[in-house]
């Protein structure tokens, strides 16, 4: 009894079929990709414009893409970073932000495409509870 | 080094953060574009008024 009714819970908190976690695995991999899968197309573009505008604006301001981790700090930096999902593949792929920070705007550049990072993470998990119902 | 493509102030690098970040916030946090506006425009304010803030005291303090 219990395990049908969790079963038809679980079937009516989504809003659509199919695999539960994909919103939340495109919206890592693409800045605001979540929402557009989910049709959320204004949202989608205004997190997009903005996690991306932020990572390209770090890259241009020289900041550091953290490539390996070595401290605690390091650790930290890298763990944001992946959050950009592709764009960090990208930037690594295109040797991007492979710098040695050594100006202030450097260190701002560098916060910036963590936190981008960040940000992303936040977005996608929005597009995750979009897509299980538990926010609307 | 130091031929950035992009070398903001303190303060632009500030307001651009705040602006990013808070419209993030917004979006996320909030469910009616009404109260995603008003939550974004909230934090924006929030996070330039403490960075004002915190300058100010900064400042005071390596005197």
């Amino acid at each position: 009894m219990t395990t049908e009714e969790n079963k038809k819970t679980s079937t009516n908190s989504g809003s659509q079929g199919g695999f539960v976690y994909l919103p939340l695995i495109a919206g890592w991999l693409v800045p605001g990709g979540g929402h557009f899968l989910l049709r959320k197309w204004g949202r989608g573009a205004l997190l997009a414009a903005a996690i991306l505008g932020m990572f390209v604006l770090g890259l241009a301001m020289q900041g550091k893409v953290y490539a390996n981790a070595h401290d605690i700090l390091d650790i930290l930096g890298l763990a944001g970073d992946l959050g950009n999902g592709l764009p960090y593949v990208i930037s690594r792929m295109l040797g991007l932000g492979d710098v040695q920070v050594q100006v202030t705007t450097a260190d701002y550049g560098t916060r910036f495409i963590v936190v981008a990072g960040l940000l992303n993470i936040i977005a996608a998990v929005d597009a995750h509870n979009l897509r299980t119902g538990r926010k609307s | 080094m130091g031929n950035a493509i992009f070398q903001p102030s303190h303060f632009t690098a500030v307001v651009l953060f705040a602006l990013f970040a808070s419209t993030v916030f917004g979006i996320t946090m909030r469910e009616t574009p009404r109260n995603m506006l008003r939550y974004g425009i909230y934090c924006f304010v929030l996070f330039v008024a403490a960075a004002i803030a915190l300058s100010w005291l900064m400042y005071f303090i390596a005197r």
